[in-house]
């Protein structure tokens, strides 16, 4: 066989210079890691796409800051007698919209991977097969805290004052990473099913620009006509809206935490073994 | 799998995967022995991606079944990821990060702990002369470096198959020579390597064995000698001086040569299997004492058209226009 070779590559001065693949060391697998281990190896990847590509916390954060100022120096006299009342109102919802907004770029995130192949690489290592979701998780969380944080300081920045103090915002923010964690269920399933990013990004903000909207983020719900309060009221985005008022001005109930657990309780647990099987049918 | 053939690497038997009512893998015998270069030559869409796909665990088959290294790809998927590496056609790469990174991230996710895959992902750059690079984003990388990053990626640790699907198409000519002495180093280093390829001068240049397979269904295998056997050592190409002779000499070749003649599209050239140089000489030389004037001839390797031609006895309706290299 070796006869029918015509032309084995002429060796040039750099081949000669470098050791080549010749010299590379046979590595054998190590132990295997736990699903934990994996799982964090994918944080650390969303934390290195953070300082590689710092503008897409530009995209993160530009919207709610743009709505923050907006709401509040446009409209927050009118609809609530004074900017101030109104930042005080308006800015739990933002957090919540802020965080929902955001699990769309995991979606996003996610079809790019499929598009690359990447995952076809993560697919053939001995891995946890949940582990590159695990990770796109810990990827989400990081996002929310961060974009959270930055929405927060602003609104502490213009006068907004959590009367629940410290640990009244600790545990909103505890709400918000649970809210992310279930609502990116959503848009993990949309990145699985649709091909292009592009695609994941305008159904995601059509399925979210009138849940958000016809909630209570922005306005009490009081003067909308009958049938449009009897969805608001009902709205999981409404309903996470006013447990995490509670939260940061300290009257929060127990019901009010309940009702905005429910969805993302309820979309974790219906629809994760749907992303499990999504998964394992590509 | 104790009844297995401890000297294959790949052993499939009768797999079959389809798609809605489109058969992408009609029934696949594979024997693969270790330590081999083997090819999968085939058209676009012939079924090459998903056969591969299948042997390294990414798409189960309908039906059949198949062994990596000894280990079951339907009840063993684990035991086979541990011995298999695959370099997908489109570099599976995360563009963002740099190469250093993507090779470190690799590492962990095989629980090296993070100074062995600092050290792992250095040295693997080194050889794939990619560390002048390794700071660099990947998305900045020319497509020659990113090929070059994903086997380096596929090396982390040393796979025991490695698969690689069209490892060349889209690189220029100097970044193909460069993957192809890559292949042969690491097929010399012990690794066995499964590849497909729509070109049968890389099938030719690299591989041991080469299976064409069209349609989901294999139709010849053999080394790269048998398959030429099948095939006659090349193809004649006249171009005629005069246009208006052509019928003559298309006439001419066909009997000389008992196979069929295929005309260029613009008409003035003819193209015909040729068993070898001398009986194209004999033809050559006929042509020339008919009167018929050539501007040009000359022998070249088969197409992978002429091949199937020559394989099937009909050209390849599925892909009348080939393209040369795919983005």
């Amino acid at each position: 066989m070796t006869d029918l070779i015509v032309d084995a590559p002429t060796k040039n001065a750099d081949d000669l210079g470098t050791p080549g693949i010749a010299a590379l060391r046979r590595v054998p697998p190590p132990t295997p890691p736990g699903p934990l281990s994996n799982a964090l190896v994918f944080g650390w990847r969303a934390i290195l796409k953070f300082r590689h590509v710092p503008e897409q916390l530009f995209d993160l954060v530009m919207t709610p800051i743009m709505f923050t100022l907006l709401f509040t120096f446009v409209f927050g006299g009118a609809l609530a007698g004074s900017t101030g009342d109104y930042l005080q109102f308006f800015l739990p919802g933002i957090l919540v919209q802020t965080v929902v907004f955001n699990s769309v770029y995991s979606g996003m995130g996610l079809s790019t991977d499929f598009q690359k192949g990447l995952f076809d690489r993560f697919r053939t290592l001995p891995i946890w097969s949940l582990a590159p979701f695990a990770g796109l998780m810990v990827g989400d969380l990081l996002r929310h805290l961060i974009a959270g944080g930055i929405i927060l300081g602003i609104g502490l920045t213009l006068g907004y004052r959590p009367e629940a103090g410290l640990i009244g915002t600790l545990a909103a923010f505890a709400m918000l990473l649970t809210i992310g964690f279930g609502m990116g269920w959503v848009f993990i399933v949309l990145g699985l099913l649709v091909r292009t990013p592009m695609t994941v990004m305008t159904l995601g903000f059509t399925i979210l620009f009138p849940v958000t909207f016809a909630s209570n983020i922005m306005v009490d719900p009081a003067t909308m006509p009958g049938w449009l309060r009897s969805f608001v009221e009902v709205n999981p985005v409404s309903l996470m809206t006013t447990a995490l008022r509670g939260l940061m001005s300290g009257t929060a109930s127990l019901s009010q935490i309940g009702l905005a657990l429910i969805a993302p309780v309820v979309l974790t647990v219906t629809l994760a073994p749907v992303v499990l099987w999504l998964y394992r049918r590509r | 799998m104790d009844t297995e053939n401890p000297d294959l690497a790949i052993h499939a038997r009768g797999l079959v995967r389809r798609y809605g009512d489109l058969t992408a893998v009609g029934g696949i015998d594979l024997e693969v022995p270790r330590g081999m270069i083997f090819a999968v030559l085939g058209p676009n869409g012939a079924g090459k991606t998903t056969l591969l796909r299948i042997l390294a665990t990414l798409t189960p088959a309908d039906a059949g079944s198949a062994s990596v290294m000894g280990h079951d790809i339907a009840t063993a998927p684990d035991k086979v990821r541990f011995c298999i590496a695959m370099t997908g056609q489109f570099a599976s790469l995360d563009e963002d990060l740099t190469g250093r990174e993507n090779l470190v991230m690799l590492a962990r996710l095989w629980g090296f702990r993070s100074g062995l895959a600092r050290g792992r992902a250095d040295e693997l750059l080194d050889a794939f002369e990619l560390s002048a690079a390794a700071r660099k984003q990947v998305k900045d990388y020319s497509g020659g470096m990113r090929r070059r990053l994903d086997i380096a990626a596929s090396l982390i640790v040393t796979p025991g198959v490695l698969f690689l699907d069209e490892p060349t198409t889209g690189l220029d000519p100097s970044a193909r020579q460069g993957v192809w002495r890559l292949i042969r180093q690491l097929a010399a280093s012990g690794v066995t390597i499964l590849l497909t390829t729509q070109y049968l001068e890389e099938a030719d240049q690299l591989a041991d064995r080469i299976a064409v397979i069209d349609h989901g269904r294999k139709i010849a295998e053999g080394t790269s000698r048998e398959l030429k056997a099948a095939t006659g050592s090349g193809v004649l190409h006249v171009s005629l001086a005069d246009h208006g002779q052509i019928e003559a000499a298309a006439d001419l070749l066909s009997a000389h040569l008992e196979s069929v003649v295929q005309r260029s599209p613009e008409g003035a050239e003819l193209s015909v299997l040729a068993g070898d140089a001398a009986v194209a000489n004999a033809a050559v030389a006929a042509l020339i004492s008919e009167g018929i004037a050539l501007a040009d001839f000359r022998m070249g390797t088969p197409s992978l058209d002429e091949v199937f031609f020559a394989l099937t006895g009909k050209p390849d309706a599925s892909a009348p226009e080939r393209p040369k290299a795919q983005p």
